[in-house]
């Protein structure tokens, strides 16, 4: 039994209970009296990908919807302005809960796999531990080629000015894509990160367990 | 009215308002003597500022006047205007209270003749109409204040303006020599009943209140729509004095809300209705009343008053708390959020919105003189450390008129009871 069918077996009928459980800040959803303020007050509310806004994720997970919500785009365009934090009359913490859902959908497996935020934010992950540097060479490219070789062509040649207007200011090492800089310290780094990946997959472990 | 000298056995009674004026009534008419603090030159507090009552939508001249005739008729009240209670020393039975007079600089033998009035020319501020218009610095704090009588602004006094009130008044009346003083009163109890302030909109910083004219609170649409109020009774905007007839009511603006207010001030929703029969009955034609709202709390027996406005159809209900109110460039303020029926965004203009502000107990942030046991927001808790003081109406919870009232009795039978044991250990 996956992970996914496993924990929704146990937590059946009870989503709440599980977002309360596995979501780091979950045990605020209940709080939400659905005033509507962190929907009216979102920056992205606007876009279209915004689909459902966080007081709607929030009935949703009270009404049981697990599989929408999870496989839900939506807590991804959390940009975290914060917006709603400062103005939640119950002091939900919506930016961190977006993100917790968010975590718990992709550690799942559920989270939609070409979603921008989510891509992104692997492929920095792998790009900054791996040489313990961010090469933005590589992880700009990383992102426009995402869907493919023609859309990254297409994707860069609409930032080309930008690019060349970066190269002439010395701002873009067109040689950091054969290796690129490191810390001075590469395995240490490594190391440190593997302990902190382990003690925190230990601990999720025993939460999904549990 | 017949000066008593104040005893152990006596009730001190702070504030004038409809709970004040309630304790200190009913503690007298069971024969006990009581002294009535009022801070305002006037008795009957937020309660005389109202346009009507809900839920019979009668005016609060009506139970003010049955008050103040009650009040006349006993001589066991005495009652000091512009009055602040400053210290109160001593123990249950045995207080001494200090208050500090302010001077009204006009003496009873005014007749309110209004003759002051027309002869000073200096305009001051009018707090009655909470600062919405002026009014001249000799004036009637309102039509039916009590005690009937004028008050010079104490802006005018030093400057021709106080002589020529003086000049014009054929019952010497104007006395400019009276001076701020603090009198020692004796009390066996003390009720509490300070009142409440309207929530300092300015604060709920998205709303825009004090940066957009058009945004108004609660309290100043009653005084927009009293025919005493700064408009004569017509509901005109601010900004521009235009007919305000697609009116908004922004419900929970600072209550339950932990930024501002963390209770729920009870009265604002029944408000907000009431405040829609205002609109119907200032335009019948076209008024429009919407309401944002969160869950309308219409408590008690109010169920059916809520169901009357939910069939009117000039009224509608939007079930969302307003995120950010903005201004378009015919001055219009525009309400943004989100419906939770649906989730939709809105962007909607309205005339003027108007921010059912919470109630915030005076007592807040005020050093009660002695040491007074309050919840978190504010409000006077009913604990045995607070000696013989009790809280009453607004100074102890969040209520309309009705409940104020018989919280104001319930405070009433309290003081009652310390100073009857204090006249029977004396016996």
């Amino acid at each position: 039994m996956s992970a996914n069918t496993a924990l929704a077996e146990k937590y059946r009928n009870n989503f709440l209970k599980e977002i309360e459980e596995q979501v780091e800040m979950g045990d605020w959803v209940k709080m939400c009296m659905q005033c509507g303020v962190c929907s009216g007050s979102c920056p992205t509310n606007f876009q279209s990908a915004w689909e459902h806004p966080p007081q709607e994720l929030f009935m949703m997970i009270r009404a049981g919807k697990r599989e929408e919500v999870l496989t839900s785009s939506s807590m991804w365009n959390c940009t975290s302005c914060y917006n709603c934090i400062v103005r939640c009359p119950r002091k939900l913490p919506i930016t961190h809960i977006m993100h917790g859902i968010a975590e718990y959908a992709h550690r799942l497996g559920m989270a939609p796999k070409m979603q921008p935020t989510r891509f992104f934010s692997g492929l920095f992950w792998k790009n900054c531990t791996h040489t313990g540097r961010v090469n933005e060479l590589k992880l700009s490219m990383g992102l426009y080629f995402k869907d493919g070789l023609g859309a990254g062509i297409k994707e860069g040649m609409k930032m080309k000015d930008v690019a060349i207007g970066l190269l002439k200011a010395k701002r873009l090492n067109p040689f950091e894509l054969f290796g690129g800089h490191k810390c001075k310290d590469q395995k240490g780094i490594q190391a440190m990160l593997k302990k902190a990946y382990e003690i925190e997959r230990s601990r999720k472990a025993a939460k999904m367990a549990g | 009215m017949t000066e008593h000298v104040a005893t152990n056995e006596t009730i001190l009674v702070v504030g004038g308002g409809i709970s004040g004026m309630t304790a200190a009534l009913e503690a007298a008419e069971t024969g006990k003597n009581v002294v009535l603090v009022e801070k305002n030159p006037a008795l009957g507090g937020r309660t005389s500022q109202l346009y009507r009552y809900f839920p019979k939508l009668c005016h609060p001249t009506c139970g003010l006047e049955i008050n103040l005739r009650r009040l006349k008729n006993n001589p066991r009240v005495r009652v000091l205007t512009l009055a602040e209670v400053t210290g109160i020393e001593g123990s249950t039975g045995n207080y001494t209270v200090s208050v500090k007079v302010k001077p009204r600089y006009v003496n009873e033998n005014c007749t309110a003749c209004g003759d002051c009035g027309r002869a000073v020319e200096t305009m001051v501020d009018d707090p009655f109409n909470y600062n919405l218009g002026q009014h001249k610095a000799a004036f009637l704090p309102n039509a039916m204040a009590y005690p009937q009588r004028y008050v010079l602004d104490p802006a005018i006094i030093g400057t021709p303006d106080a002589d020529k009130a003086k000049a014009a008044c054929k019952y010497g009346a104007i006395d400019l020599d009276m001076k701020e003083e603090t009198i020692q009163v004796k009390a066996g109890a003390v009720v509490w009943a300070t009142g409440w302030q309207p929530y300092d909109a300015a604060k709920i910083q998205p709303y825009g209140y004090g940066r957009f004219k058009n945004v108004i609170t609660s309290v100043e649409f009653e005084r927009l729509a009293d025919i005493h109020g700064p408009t004569g009774g017509k509901i005109l905007r601010p900004s521009d004095g235009k007919e305000a007839k697609n009116i908004a009511f922004i419900q929970c603006a600072g209550s339950r809300d932990e930024n501002h207010l963390r209770h729920c001030s009870r009265i604002c929703c029944m408000a907000s209705l009431k405040q829609t029969h205002y609109v119907r009955e200032k335009y019948p034609e076209d008024g429009k009343s919407t309401i944002y709202y969160i869950d309308i709390r219409a408590i008690d027996r109010f169920e059916d008053f809520y169901q009357k406005v939910q069939a009117d159809p000039s009224v509608t209900f939007i079930k969302s708390k307003v995120a950010k109110i903005t201004e378009d460039e015919h001055g219009n303020a525009v309400c943004h959020g989100v419906d939770t029926e649906g989730y939709k965004r809105y962007t909607t203009p309205h005339d003027l919105v108007v921010l059912a502000v919470g109630m915030e107990p005076s007592v807040k942030g005020i050093n009660i003189p002695g040491h007074i046991v309050a919840d978190s927001s504010g409000f006077i808790e009913a604990d045995p450390a607070n000696g013989a003081v009790f809280g009453a109406g607004c100074a102890s919870n969040a209520l309309d008129v009705n409940r104020a009232v018989q919280s104001a009795t319930a405070a009433a039978l309290r003081a009652i009871q310390v100073v009857n044991k204090v006249a029977k250990a004396e016996a």
